[in-house]
């Protein structure tokens, strides 16, 4: 067994994407300016939320994130031990370090943390509310945005109101907003979540401390919320199959296309009904992406109806069949207190009864956040500005820059910030900009790259692996654990039999043909009985799961997206299996046992 | 109050009927009743003694017998002994009671499957007769009776094991009249077992009290107490019923029923085991965890950590086919604390928790 992972200078650019790091910031690459630090670190690919290469303007939001979750660890409470998170991006995929803090500052952090983590705790849900009103209004700020194309001549009442500016300075300005309001959702999302996570692994430990045995399943079923935001716009799905069945007008969603299926639905007054409870639905539900969220070419339901409408037509086939697609609500809830009394009642004293009650207490509070901010931030928010930017993309469309509108996540999110110039002053003078011959070219050999690097395959770490993998927030977002590093140095599977172990992330043993699938994009191909296998599983799939047996997935942890929603709908899963989706072939039979986190290939 | 009948399923063995059932049944019952599934078997009860003892009209001899022996004559004692058994072991059940008792042993063998099923025969002393459960034990008990000529004789001599010779003496001891003895028993199927073993209501590695730990092996259970055989090892969660951990053990050897040449009944003998077996689990996941609900049931009935043995009987329909044959207290890990004296302040427990993380602190509870 290696005892190290290649060092990044080593991994070398796949044919035909030389020069790919013009695709990204400067300061994102690995450089030989800060080589012996990046050398000697331990880099793991995030493919949590960015499994695929990264096209520049996306890039430019994943460095936003990353940079805000460091910012409250190190700089706002003071995390003891752990600094912020450090990032590289290598031939377009996303690599992560976390910073330990000093040894020696540890000690002197310690009290600062106490104050001022212990104030948002104490004041959890005053604050909590308060950051619900705080991101609505950002997202209605995004909103509004207005990226309209600059006007042959400005208006009449620019001239009459002396507004002293004009639409070269809105459209300027507005970029420069749009970009702020990413920095300020960031901001905002990473507000509570590290002192979210802190809690429960504070109550983690102790629950392991009692029982040293208890599966980490148990522990998050204690926690877990059953009223999770996460899991509105698939019940806003079901409703809406439901009314479509109640009010007889279900024979109109028959596969055509949405254009379709609502003039059909337009012409009565049930029809009517039904599109009034839809949009009532759609804002904010259906805000909600296919895939992480943190691609713009991630499809948003909103805007690819088709996919909802979709879903609803499976669902109308099952309400049909006197299906129950309720999630068992009450028993959820008494599932769940089920569990905590009985692990309660286990131990040794009223001492530990108290402190368990304080414990378990505190991450209830705190878990609705750790819940409910994906669906606010990564699917609701994010969708507005994928929006907002391909109405820029329009005006730079317009104006000959590029060629497609989604081009313009072809540019670095400050590049564009000198391509609209160019555009407003060739505007502004009245003569040509330079970008129309310029940018076209370009931004067709970075397609070029980028889809080479869609083709690469990214290996799961590199560098020097830490001793141990300790660090909390390394353990429970992305799942990397001691063992998950080194059954990485061991190559493809971490045992002689080929099978694959994770976490056993949601309970149950099933047997069954494999769907490897690696995008949204392959859903439709998941038959009924089948086994999803995938790099990651996205909130939004959840309708799929009325069809799968059981889940596996390449990334993530026990808290993972995934393994949530595999939990709320009672299907095995093993998640962070690291090579699932490379060890796996669609047809293959194999085992699932969610109880133990081992996956087995049967035959095939 | 029920008129006891003279012959009771140990399933419909309620409190009222304990009295007239011996210890030995009503244990069984109290078991039955607090969903502890024993091999399954019925008690006869003190009611057909009586009766039996009445309509064969020797009572009054046996009494007047054994009133005239002088106990401390070793030679008398043993002579009298002997006549007064003979004289029981000739009385006859009331037909109505032979009727029931035929009947029971039928459903037994149509329950299981198998004709002139193996049961083993039992006193059941009642508690006015022998306050001392040592002395209970002094009472016969016969093993591999088979077919209903067999079961009824078995009975018989049951009830004669009242006047054993030791049986005598304590009751003369103790001032107990020996016409005022009683006694029933309990006819309990003979248990085959396909696996075996003993399940803790712990995990005996750390203490841990949500772990239910069960070792298992193929055959009886006599190898995994003695330590000759290296079981299968399973943890189940008390709370989920997950298996958290599974040890499948090279069972080499197991201790099977050897059928005996000169036939006597089948003994258990140590065997060596076909290799298909050997590397093969000895319990299925469902069986795993119906052994750990039933010693969850048993340390809830008995209100502290147990340690049981139970078997896998392969007679037994799936569902109903794992069985309690013993159940004791747990005495090592339940005697000692295992509080985790996490800090309680919230604060100060989060600062540690962060600053020495979970892999460094795994399983650092002590005792």
């Amino acid at each position: 067994m290696a005892d190290r992972f290649p060092s990044p200078f080593e991994i070398e650019a796949p044919d035909g994407a030389d020069g790919w790091q013009e695709l990204y910031s400067y300061s994102a690459v690995f450089s030989r300016e800060r080589r012996d630090y990046e050398d000697g670190g331990f880099w793991f690919h995030d493919g949590v939320h960015w499994p695929e290469a990264l096209t520049p303007w996306d890039a430019g939001v994943f460095e936003v994130a990353i940079a805000s979750l460091g910012q409250y660890n190190t700089r706002h409470y003071l995390v003891p031990p752990a600094y912020g998170v450090d990032l590289r991006i290598l031939n377009g995929y996303a690599y992560l370090s976390p910073v330990p803090a000093p040894e020696g500052d540890i000690e002197s952090r310690v009290p600062h943390f106490m104050e001022r983590a212990g104030y948002y705790f104490a004041n959890w849900d005053r604050l909590y509310a308060d950051w619900l009103v705080k991101v609505r209004a950002l997202v209605q700020q995004m909103s509004e945005l207005d990226f309209s194309p600059l006007p042959e001549m400005e208006d009449m009442d620019v001239i009459t109101s002396g507004a002293g500016r004009g639409s070269g300075d809105r459209l300027l300005s507005t970029y420069h907003r749009l970009l702020d309001h990413v920095v300020t959702l960031w901001q905002h999302h990473f507000e509570f979540l590290n002192l979210g996570y802190a809690a429960y692994l504070d109550f983690f430990g102790f629950c392991k401390a009692a029982f040293p045995s208890i599966p980490d399943l148990a522990i998050a079923k204690m926690v877990a919320g059953v009223d999770v935001d996460l899991f509105k716009p698939d019940d806003h799905l079901k409703s809406l199959a439901r009314l479509a069945v109640s009010s007889g007008i279900d024979d109109r969603f028959n596969g055509g296309s949405p254009d379709e299926v609502w003039a059909k639905l337009g012409t009565d007054e049930a029809g009517q009904a039904w599109i009034a409870e839809w949009d009532k639905a759609a804002e904010p539900w259906f805000n909600f992406s296919t895939g992480s969220g943190f691609y713009h070419s991630d499809k948003i339901w909103i805007q690819n109806v088709e996919v909802p409408l979709g879903y609803i037509t499976d669902y109308i086939v099952k309400v049909k069949e006197g299906v129950d697609l309720n999630r068992p609500v009450k028993e959820l809830h008494a599932e769940r207190d089920r569990v905590a009394s009985e692990y309660r009642e286990l131990l040794d004293s009223d001492d530990d009864r108290e402190t368990f009650d304080g414990k378990l207490g505190l991450s209830r509070t705190v878990f609705p956040y750790v819940e409910n901010h994906n669906f606010y931030v990564e699917h609701w928010a994010h969708s507005v500005i994928w929006r907002k930017m391909r109405e820029l993309g329009d005006v730079l469309k317009d104006a000959g820059f590029i060629a497609e509108t989604d081009d313009v996540f072809m540019f670095r999110r400050s590049e564009l910030v000198d391509v609209l110039f160019d555009l407003y002053a060739g505007w502004a003078v009245g003569a040509p900009s330079r970008g129309p011959g310029l940018w076209p070219q370009q931004i067709e050999r970075r397609h070029a790259i980028h889809n080479t690097l869609k083709g690469w395959s990214a290996p799961p770490a590199l560098g020097v692996p830490p001793e141990v993998v300790t660090e909390p927030f390394t353990v429970m977002l992305w799942g990397i654990t001691s063992d998950s590093v080194s059954a990485w140095l061991n190559t493809g599977s971490d045992s002689d039999d080929g099978s694959l172990s994770g976490f056993a992330a949601s309970p149950g043993l099933v047997e069954g043909p494999a769907r490897v699938i690696f995008s949204a994009d392959q859903i439709s191909e998941i038959e009924d009985g089948e086994i999803l296998v995938a790099p990651l599983t996205a909130p939004s799939w959840a309708p799929v799961f009325g069809k799968i047996k059981a889940t596996v997935t390449d990334v993530g942890g026990m808290m993972s997206h995934a393994a949530i929603v595999c939990r709320e709908y009672g299907l095995p899963a093993v998640t962070g299996t690291a090579f699932g989706t490379k060890n796996i072939t669609t047809g293959q039979l194999i085992r699932v046992d969610g109880n133990t986190g081992t996956v087995t290939i049967l035959e095939g | 109050m029920t008129e006891c009948p003279s012959v009771l399923p140990f399933g419909n063995l309620t409190t009222e009927f304990h009295p007239q059932v011996g210890g030995k049944c009503a244990s069984l019952g109290v078991m039955i009743q607090a969903g502890l599934p024993v091999p399954p078997g019925f008690a006869i009860t003190t009611h057909a003694f009586a009766e039996a003892g009445e309509a064969s009209g020797l009572m009054p001899r046996i009494s007047e017998l054994l009133a005239q022996t002088d106990i401390t004559d070793s030679a008398a004692l043993k002579a009298a002994a002997a006549q007064a058994r003979e004289m029981v072991t000739s009385w006859k059940l009331l037909d109505e009671h032979q009727n029931l008792l035929d009947q029971n042993y039928a459903e037994l063998c149509e329950l299981v499957g198998i004709p002139d099923v193996p049961v083993a025969v039992r006193s059941s002393a009642t508690s006015e007769d022998s306050p001392d459960a040592s002395f209970a034990g002094e009472h016969d008990t016969y093993l591999w009776v088979c077919g209903i000529d067999n079961v009824r004789q078995k009975v018989r001599e049951c009830w004669a094991s009242l006047f054993t010779e030791r049986a005598i003496v304590y009751r003369a001891e103790m001032g107990y009249p020996h016409d005022e003895v009683d006694m029933a028993v309990a006819v309990q199927k003979m248990v085959k077992p396909r696996s075996a073993g003993v399940a803790f209501t712990l995990d005996p590695t750390n203490g841990d009290r949500s772990g239910i730990c069960i070792d298992a092996a193929w055959g009886f259970g006599e190898g995994v107490v003695s330590g000759d055989v290296t079981p299968d090892n399973f943890l189940v969660d008390k709370v989920m019923w997950s298996i958290n951990r599974r040890t499948i053990s090279p069972k080499t050897h197991a201790h099977l029923l050897v059928a005996s040449d000169n036939g006597a009944h089948p003994t258990v003998g140590r065997v060596e085991l076909p290799a298909e077996q050997v590397h093969a689990p000895s319990l299925t996941d469902e069986e795993i965890v119906a052994v750990a609900r039933l010693a969850r049931t048993a340390e809830k009935h008995y209100g502290s950590p147990q340690d049981i043995e139970w078997a896998v009987d392969e007679d037994l329909p799936p569902g109903e086919n794992v069985v309690l044959l013993q159940a004791r207290p747990e005495t090592v890990w339940s005697k000692k604390h295992h509080a985790v004296s996490g800090k309680k302040d919230p604060m100060a427990s989060i600062v540690d928790t962060l600053v020495n993380p979970l892999s460094a602190k795994k399983g650092a509870a002590t005792g």
